[in-house]
Protein backbone atom coordinates (compact mmCIF):
# COMPACT_ATOMS: atom_id res chain seq x y z
CA UNK A 1 0.00 0.00 0.00
CA UNK A 2 1.41 3.25 -0.89
CA UNK A 3 0.16 6.91 0.57
CA UNK A 4 1.28 10.50 -0.16
CA UNK A 5 2.54 11.57 3.44
CA UNK A 6 2.10 15.07 4.58
CA UNK A 7 4.30 15.47 7.31
CA UNK A 8 3.47 19.08 8.26
CA UNK A 9 5.44 21.87 10.35
CA UNK A 10 5.69 20.69 13.70
CA UNK A 11 5.85 17.18 13.29
CA UNK A 12 9.17 17.95 11.13
CA UNK A 13 10.98 20.46 13.00
CA UNK A 14 10.12 19.53 16.63
CA UNK A 15 8.17 16.32 16.58
CA UNK A 16 10.80 14.13 14.64
CA UNK A 17 10.22 11.49 17.44
CA UNK A 18 6.68 11.70 15.96
CA UNK A 19 7.71 10.71 12.46
CA UNK A 20 10.44 8.77 12.81
CA UNK A 21 8.15 5.96 14.65
CA UNK A 22 5.58 6.55 12.27
CA UNK A 23 7.64 6.14 9.53
CA UNK A 24 9.19 3.13 11.18
CA UNK A 25 6.01 1.61 12.08
CA UNK A 26 4.53 1.84 8.40
CA UNK A 27 7.55 0.27 7.21
CA UNK A 28 6.96 -3.08 9.25
CA UNK A 29 3.49 -2.58 8.44
CA UNK A 30 4.45 -2.68 4.35
CA UNK A 31 2.55 0.83 4.33
CA UNK A 32 4.82 2.92 1.69
CA UNK A 33 4.70 6.42 2.89
CA UNK A 34 5.45 8.95 -0.28
CA UNK A 35 6.95 12.29 1.33
CA UNK A 36 5.81 15.08 -1.74
CA UNK A 37 8.96 17.09 -2.96
CA UNK A 38 7.84 21.08 -2.45
CA UNK A 39 5.09 20.19 0.36
CA UNK A 40 4.03 23.66 1.96
CA UNK A 41 2.52 24.23 5.47
CA UNK A 42 -1.14 23.26 5.38
CA UNK A 43 -2.17 26.29 7.44
CA UNK A 44 -2.47 24.91 10.70
CA UNK A 45 -6.15 26.06 11.10
CA UNK A 46 -8.73 25.93 8.52
CA UNK A 47 -10.23 29.33 8.00
CA UNK A 48 -13.64 29.53 9.67
CA UNK A 49 -14.63 32.69 7.63
CA UNK A 50 -16.64 31.82 4.26
CA UNK A 51 -14.92 34.72 2.64
CA UNK A 52 -11.40 33.71 3.59
CA UNK A 53 -10.28 31.76 0.51
CA UNK A 54 -6.47 32.46 0.53
CA UNK A 55 -5.29 29.99 2.96
CA UNK A 56 -7.18 27.00 0.83
CA UNK A 57 -4.71 27.19 -1.28
CA UNK A 58 -1.95 25.70 0.01
CA UNK A 59 -3.29 22.95 1.04
CA UNK A 60 -4.80 23.15 -2.16
CA UNK A 61 -1.41 22.63 -3.55
CA UNK A 62 -0.37 19.67 -1.42
CA UNK A 63 -3.78 17.81 -2.00
CA UNK A 64 -3.20 18.25 -6.21
CA UNK A 65 0.55 17.20 -5.81
CA UNK A 66 -1.13 14.12 -4.31
CA UNK A 67 -3.95 13.52 -6.52
CA UNK A 68 -1.06 14.23 -9.54
CA UNK A 69 0.75 10.83 -8.39
CA UNK A 70 -2.43 9.36 -7.98
CA UNK A 71 -2.38 8.88 -4.36
CA UNK A 72 -4.48 9.40 -1.18
CA UNK A 73 -3.18 11.50 1.39
CA UNK A 74 -2.29 10.33 5.45
CA UNK A 75 -0.92 12.58 7.89
CA UNK A 76 0.01 12.40 11.31
CA UNK A 77 -0.85 15.68 12.93
CA UNK A 78 -4.05 16.08 14.06
CA UNK A 79 -4.18 19.90 13.15
CA UNK A 80 -2.52 18.89 9.40
CA UNK A 81 -5.18 16.10 9.00
CA UNK A 82 -7.89 18.78 10.07
CA UNK A 83 -6.90 21.36 7.40
CA UNK A 84 -6.31 18.88 4.85
CA UNK A 85 -9.50 16.49 4.96
CA UNK A 86 -11.43 19.76 5.42
CA UNK A 87 -10.06 21.65 2.64
CA UNK A 88 -10.70 18.50 0.00
CA UNK A 89 -14.04 18.34 1.25
CA UNK A 90 -15.11 21.90 0.63
CA UNK A 91 -13.65 21.94 -2.93
CA UNK A 92 -15.32 18.63 -3.49
CA UNK A 93 -19.10 20.47 -2.79
CA UNK A 94 -18.51 23.58 -3.38
CA UNK A 95 -18.36 24.83 -6.69
CA UNK A 96 -17.82 28.20 -6.27
CA UNK A 97 -15.14 27.68 -4.31
CA UNK A 98 -13.08 25.17 -6.71
CA UNK A 99 -13.60 27.29 -9.52
CA UNK A 100 -11.80 30.20 -7.63
CA UNK A 101 -9.44 27.98 -6.25
CA UNK A 102 -8.31 26.18 -9.95
CA UNK A 103 -8.06 29.78 -11.25
CA UNK A 104 -5.57 31.15 -8.87
CA UNK A 105 -3.11 28.30 -8.18
CA UNK A 106 -3.91 27.06 -12.10
CA UNK A 107 -4.17 23.28 -11.47
CA UNK A 108 -7.72 21.64 -11.63
CA UNK A 109 -9.00 20.31 -9.13
CA UNK A 110 -8.95 16.40 -8.81
CA UNK A 111 -11.00 14.14 -6.22
CA UNK A 112 -8.32 13.28 -3.23
CA UNK A 113 -8.94 11.11 0.00
CA UNK A 114 -7.57 12.26 3.42
CA UNK A 115 -7.09 9.73 6.18
CA UNK A 116 -5.58 10.00 8.89
CA UNK A 117 -2.44 7.79 9.86
CA UNK A 118 -4.58 6.40 12.94
CA UNK A 119 -7.59 6.00 10.14
CA UNK A 120 -5.56 4.36 7.68
CA UNK A 121 -4.54 1.15 10.31
CA UNK A 122 -8.07 0.87 11.63
CA UNK A 123 -9.64 0.79 8.06
CA UNK A 124 -6.74 -1.11 6.16
CA UNK A 125 -5.59 -3.66 8.68
CA UNK A 126 -8.49 -3.39 11.55
CA UNK A 127 -7.19 -4.30 15.03
CA UNK A 128 -7.23 -8.25 15.67
CA UNK A 129 -4.25 -8.35 12.84
CA UNK A 130 -2.26 -5.65 14.42
CA UNK A 131 -2.51 -7.45 17.67
CA UNK A 132 -1.16 -10.30 15.47
CA UNK A 133 1.45 -8.23 14.62
CA UNK A 134 2.33 -6.78 18.37
CA UNK A 135 5.88 -8.50 19.30
CA UNK A 136 5.06 -7.75 22.57
CA UNK A 137 2.00 -6.65 24.93
CA UNK A 138 1.74 -3.36 26.45
CA UNK A 139 0.96 -3.63 29.88
CA UNK A 140 0.25 -0.37 31.32
CA UNK A 141 -2.81 1.91 31.61
CA UNK A 142 -3.28 4.50 28.66
CA UNK A 143 -4.83 7.42 28.47
CA UNK A 144 -6.47 8.00 24.92
CA UNK A 145 -6.48 12.07 24.89
CA UNK A 146 -8.25 13.14 21.43
CA UNK A 147 -8.04 16.97 21.66
CA UNK A 148 -10.25 18.90 19.25
CA UNK A 149 -9.08 18.82 15.94
CA UNK A 150 -8.74 14.86 15.03
CA UNK A 151 -12.34 14.27 15.46
CA UNK A 152 -13.93 17.80 14.81
CA UNK A 153 -15.92 18.57 12.83
CA UNK A 154 -17.68 14.78 12.85
CA UNK A 155 -19.48 15.37 9.74
CA UNK A 156 -16.57 16.40 7.70
CA UNK A 157 -13.74 14.34 9.95
CA UNK A 158 -16.10 11.49 9.20
CA UNK A 159 -13.72 9.40 11.64
CA UNK A 160 -14.77 8.27 15.18
CA UNK A 161 -17.92 9.57 17.90
CA UNK A 162 -16.80 13.08 18.56
CA UNK A 163 -18.16 12.79 22.38
CA UNK A 164 -17.59 9.10 23.02
CA UNK A 165 -14.24 8.71 20.54
CA UNK A 166 -12.73 5.15 20.71
CA UNK A 167 -10.07 5.24 17.81
CA UNK A 168 -7.16 5.29 20.47
CA UNK A 169 -8.91 3.28 22.82
CA UNK A 170 -8.78 0.31 20.33
CA UNK A 171 -5.77 0.78 19.45
CA UNK A 172 -4.37 0.81 22.74
CA UNK A 173 -6.13 -2.46 23.68
CA UNK A 174 -4.99 -4.52 20.19
CA UNK A 175 -2.08 -3.51 21.90
CA UNK A 176 -2.40 -5.49 25.29
CA UNK A 177 -2.74 -1.84 27.16
CA UNK A 178 -5.63 -1.12 29.18
CA UNK A 179 -7.26 1.98 27.77
CA UNK A 180 -8.13 4.35 30.74
CA UNK A 181 -11.06 6.84 29.25
CA UNK A 182 -11.35 10.40 30.96
CA UNK A 183 -14.24 13.07 30.85
CA UNK A 184 -11.52 15.43 29.48
CA UNK A 185 -10.02 12.79 26.86
CA UNK A 186 -12.16 14.94 23.84
CA UNK A 187 -11.45 18.14 25.36
CA UNK A 188 -9.28 20.75 23.73
CA UNK A 189 -5.66 21.45 25.29
CA UNK A 190 -5.84 25.17 24.27
CA UNK A 191 -4.34 24.98 21.46
CA UNK A 192 -2.69 28.15 20.79
CA UNK A 193 -3.80 30.09 22.95
CA UNK A 194 -0.56 28.82 24.35
CA UNK A 195 0.98 31.77 22.56
CA UNK A 196 -1.71 34.40 23.55
CA UNK A 197 -2.47 33.48 27.15
CA UNK A 198 -0.14 30.62 28.42
CA UNK A 199 -2.42 30.74 31.55
CA UNK A 200 -5.29 29.18 29.88
CA UNK A 201 -3.48 26.48 27.43
CA UNK A 202 -1.92 25.76 31.06
CA UNK A 203 -5.27 25.34 32.98
CA UNK A 204 -6.54 22.91 30.09
CA UNK A 205 -3.65 20.83 30.34
CA UNK A 206 -3.66 20.63 34.07
CA UNK A 207 -7.30 19.25 33.84
CA UNK A 208 -6.52 16.45 30.85
CA UNK A 209 -3.60 15.56 33.02
CA UNK A 210 -5.02 15.27 36.72
CA UNK A 211 -8.03 13.79 35.44
CA UNK A 212 -5.84 10.74 33.19
CA UNK A 213 -3.13 10.40 36.15
CA UNK A 214 -6.14 10.04 39.14
CA UNK A 215 -8.07 7.00 37.25
CA UNK A 216 -4.51 5.18 37.26
CA UNK A 217 -2.95 6.53 34.03
CA UNK A 218 0.35 5.58 33.39
CA UNK A 219 0.92 7.51 30.69
CA UNK A 220 -1.18 9.69 28.15
CA UNK A 221 -1.24 9.09 24.32
CA UNK A 222 -1.99 11.16 21.56
CA UNK A 223 -1.62 12.63 17.82
CA UNK A 224 -1.36 16.02 17.93
CA UNK A 225 2.38 17.73 18.62
CA UNK A 226 0.64 21.03 19.71
CA UNK A 227 -1.42 18.71 22.41
CA UNK A 228 1.87 17.08 23.03
CA UNK A 229 3.44 20.51 23.86
CA UNK A 230 1.18 21.90 25.79
CA UNK A 231 0.70 18.70 27.64
CA UNK A 232 4.31 16.95 28.17
CA UNK A 233 6.64 20.07 27.64
CA UNK A 234 4.67 22.70 29.71
CA UNK A 235 4.31 19.57 32.28
CA UNK A 236 7.01 21.25 33.77
CA UNK A 237 5.08 23.99 35.19
CA UNK A 238 2.65 21.69 36.66
CA UNK A 239 5.40 20.21 38.49
CA UNK A 240 3.73 20.63 42.20
CA UNK A 241 0.92 18.36 41.13
CA UNK A 242 2.50 15.61 41.03
CA UNK A 243 5.10 12.78 39.62
CA UNK A 244 5.40 13.86 35.39
CA UNK A 245 2.84 11.73 33.03
CA UNK A 246 4.40 10.66 30.17
CA UNK A 247 3.07 11.65 26.61
CA UNK A 248 3.32 9.51 23.93
CA UNK A 249 2.51 9.97 20.19
CA UNK A 250 0.28 6.48 19.44
CA UNK A 251 2.99 5.63 16.74
CA UNK A 252 5.27 5.46 19.83
CA UNK A 253 3.05 3.14 21.50
CA UNK A 254 2.80 1.05 17.90
CA UNK A 255 6.93 1.01 18.06
CA UNK A 256 6.90 -0.28 21.28
CA UNK A 257 4.34 -3.06 20.88
CA UNK A 258 5.62 -3.85 17.28
CA UNK A 259 9.29 -4.32 19.09
CA UNK A 260 10.95 -1.79 16.98
CA UNK A 261 13.83 -0.30 17.80
CA UNK A 262 13.92 2.40 20.81
CA UNK A 263 15.83 4.49 18.81
CA UNK A 264 13.13 5.81 16.47
CA UNK A 265 10.81 6.61 19.79
CA UNK A 266 13.34 9.35 20.82
CA UNK A 267 12.43 9.24 24.61
CA UNK A 268 14.90 11.70 25.28
CA UNK A 269 13.19 14.72 23.82
CA UNK A 270 9.85 14.26 26.39
CA UNK A 271 10.00 16.39 29.06
CA UNK A 272 8.07 13.38 30.99
CA UNK A 273 10.50 10.59 29.99
CA UNK A 274 8.35 7.62 29.28
CA UNK A 275 11.24 5.29 28.83
CA UNK A 276 10.53 3.72 32.45
CA UNK A 277 7.32 2.71 31.55
CA UNK A 278 8.18 -0.02 29.02
CA UNK A 279 11.20 -0.60 30.78
CA UNK A 280 11.04 -4.43 32.11
CA UNK A 281 8.32 -5.19 29.65
CA UNK A 282 7.75 -8.54 28.98
CA UNK A 283 8.41 -9.94 25.44
CA UNK A 284 6.63 -12.63 23.57
CA UNK A 285 2.64 -11.43 23.51
CA UNK A 286 0.55 -13.29 20.95
CA UNK A 287 2.75 -12.47 17.61
CA UNK B 1 -30.32 47.18 28.09
CA UNK B 2 -31.97 49.50 25.67
CA UNK B 3 -32.70 48.16 22.53
CA UNK B 4 -34.22 49.96 19.56
CA UNK B 5 -35.76 48.68 16.71
CA UNK B 6 -32.88 50.00 14.03
CA UNK B 7 -30.22 48.64 16.35
CA UNK B 8 -31.73 45.43 16.29
CA UNK B 9 -32.28 45.18 12.51
CA UNK B 10 -28.78 46.35 12.10
CA UNK B 11 -26.59 45.01 9.17
CA UNK B 12 -24.19 43.65 12.03
CA UNK B 13 -26.10 40.24 12.60
CA UNK B 14 -25.84 39.84 8.69
CA UNK B 15 -22.75 40.51 8.36
CA UNK B 16 -21.71 37.72 10.99
CA UNK B 17 -23.90 35.47 9.66
CA UNK B 18 -22.93 36.08 5.75
CA UNK B 19 -19.13 35.52 7.53
CA UNK B 20 -19.87 32.71 9.53
CA UNK B 21 -22.67 31.02 7.20
CA UNK B 22 -24.37 30.69 10.55
CA UNK B 23 -27.43 31.25 11.92
CA UNK B 24 -27.13 33.12 14.75
CA UNK B 25 -30.82 34.19 14.99
CA UNK B 26 -32.24 30.77 15.53
CA UNK B 27 -30.47 30.29 18.60
CA UNK B 28 -32.55 29.85 21.58
CA UNK B 29 -29.55 30.73 24.58
CA UNK B 30 -30.02 27.00 26.34
CA UNK B 31 -26.59 27.48 26.76
CA UNK B 32 -24.91 24.20 26.12
CA UNK B 33 -22.19 26.07 24.26
CA UNK B 34 -20.86 27.92 27.46
CA UNK B 35 -21.48 24.44 29.29
CA UNK B 36 -18.99 22.81 27.63
CA UNK B 37 -16.59 25.20 26.87
CA UNK B 38 -12.72 24.28 27.90
CA UNK B 39 -11.87 28.33 27.79
CA UNK B 40 -14.97 29.68 29.60
CA UNK B 41 -13.58 30.44 32.43
CA UNK B 42 -11.06 33.02 30.71
CA UNK B 43 -13.57 34.82 29.12
CA UNK B 44 -15.36 37.91 30.05
CA UNK B 45 -18.82 36.27 28.69
CA UNK B 46 -19.91 32.84 28.03
CA UNK B 47 -20.32 32.33 24.21
CA UNK B 48 -24.56 31.83 24.56
CA UNK B 49 -23.83 35.39 26.02
CA UNK B 50 -21.84 36.40 23.00
CA UNK B 51 -25.08 35.58 20.76
CA UNK B 52 -27.25 37.22 22.32
CA UNK B 53 -25.35 40.33 21.76
CA UNK B 54 -24.50 39.55 18.03
CA UNK B 55 -28.65 38.75 17.83
CA UNK B 56 -29.69 41.94 19.56
CA UNK B 57 -27.86 43.83 17.02
CA UNK B 58 -25.31 44.91 19.77
CA UNK B 59 -21.83 45.30 17.82
CA UNK B 60 -20.23 47.29 19.92
CA UNK B 61 -20.28 45.17 22.55
CA UNK B 62 -20.00 42.36 20.99
CA UNK B 63 -16.98 43.32 19.26
CA UNK B 64 -15.73 44.67 22.60
CA UNK B 65 -16.10 40.96 24.07
CA UNK B 66 -12.95 39.39 24.99
CA UNK B 67 -14.93 35.40 24.62
CA UNK B 68 -13.75 35.22 20.52
CA UNK B 69 -10.06 35.70 21.79
CA UNK B 70 -10.14 32.95 24.00
CA UNK B 71 -12.13 30.28 21.45
CA UNK B 72 -9.70 28.14 20.01
CA UNK B 73 -11.64 26.70 17.57
CA UNK B 74 -12.31 23.28 19.45
CA UNK B 75 -15.85 22.91 17.89
CA UNK B 76 -16.81 20.98 21.08
CA UNK B 77 -20.07 23.95 20.97
CA UNK B 78 -20.72 23.03 17.14
CA UNK B 79 -21.25 19.26 17.91
CA UNK B 80 -23.25 19.60 21.16
CA UNK B 81 -25.68 22.86 19.71
CA UNK B 82 -29.34 21.44 19.60
CA UNK B 83 -29.79 24.13 16.73
CA UNK B 84 -27.09 23.40 14.55
CA UNK B 85 -24.96 26.19 14.71
CA UNK B 86 -21.23 26.45 15.04
CA UNK B 87 -20.35 28.69 17.38
CA UNK B 88 -16.56 28.75 16.24
CA UNK B 89 -17.71 30.16 12.92
CA UNK B 90 -19.48 32.68 14.47
CA UNK B 91 -16.11 33.30 16.95
CA UNK B 92 -14.38 33.71 13.80
CA UNK B 93 -16.86 35.64 11.99
CA UNK B 94 -16.13 38.47 14.81
CA UNK B 95 -12.69 38.37 15.32
CA UNK B 96 -12.31 39.03 11.55
CA UNK B 97 -14.38 42.04 11.68
CA UNK B 98 -11.99 43.05 14.52
CA UNK B 99 -9.00 42.24 12.34
CA UNK B 100 -10.01 43.57 9.34
CA UNK B 101 -10.65 47.31 10.76
CA UNK B 102 -7.18 46.96 11.79
CA UNK B 103 -7.54 45.78 15.33
CA UNK B 104 -5.16 42.40 15.99
CA UNK B 105 -5.37 40.76 19.32
CA UNK B 106 -1.43 39.72 19.61
CA UNK B 107 1.50 42.15 19.11
CA UNK B 108 4.46 39.58 17.87
CA UNK B 109 7.19 42.52 19.12
CA UNK B 110 5.69 42.09 22.61
CA UNK B 111 6.18 38.38 23.33
CA UNK B 112 9.23 37.45 25.32
CA UNK B 113 11.95 35.52 23.25
CA UNK B 114 11.71 32.81 25.32
CA UNK B 115 8.27 32.11 24.60
CA UNK B 116 9.23 32.56 20.78
CA UNK B 117 12.15 29.59 20.93
CA UNK B 118 10.05 27.15 22.19
CA UNK B 119 6.86 27.22 21.00
CA UNK B 120 5.76 25.04 18.24
CA UNK B 121 5.65 25.93 14.66
CA UNK B 122 2.13 24.83 15.18
CA UNK B 123 1.17 27.77 17.56
CA UNK B 124 2.60 30.65 15.99
CA UNK B 125 1.15 30.00 12.53
CA UNK B 126 -2.47 29.36 14.10
CA UNK B 127 -1.94 32.10 16.19
CA UNK B 128 -1.12 34.38 13.54
CA UNK B 129 -4.17 33.02 11.53
CA UNK B 130 -6.58 33.52 14.27
CA UNK B 131 -5.10 36.26 16.21
CA UNK B 132 -4.04 39.46 13.66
Amino acid sequence: MKLAYFPGCTVKAQAPQFEASALAVARVLGVELVEPANWQCCGAVYPLATDNLLPLASPYRTLMAAAKAGLDVTTLCSACHNVLKRTAHRLQTDAEVRAKLEAFTEEPWQPVRVRHLLEVIRDEFGWEALAGRAQRRLSLRLAPYYGCLLLRPAEVMAFDDPERPRVLHQLCAALGAEPVSSPYEAECCGAFLTLADARASLAAARNIIAAARGRGAQAIVTSCPLCHFNLDARQAELAADGQPLPVLYFTQVLAQALGLSDDCCQFDLHYADPAPRFAGESGGGNG
Amino acid sequence: MRLSRDEVARAFVQRIEELSEERVLTCYQCGKCSAGCPMVEFMDRPPHQVIRLVQLGQEQAALAAEAPWYCAACHSCASRCPRGTDLSRVMEALRSVALRAGRPRLDWNKLPPEVLARLPQQAFVSGARKLT
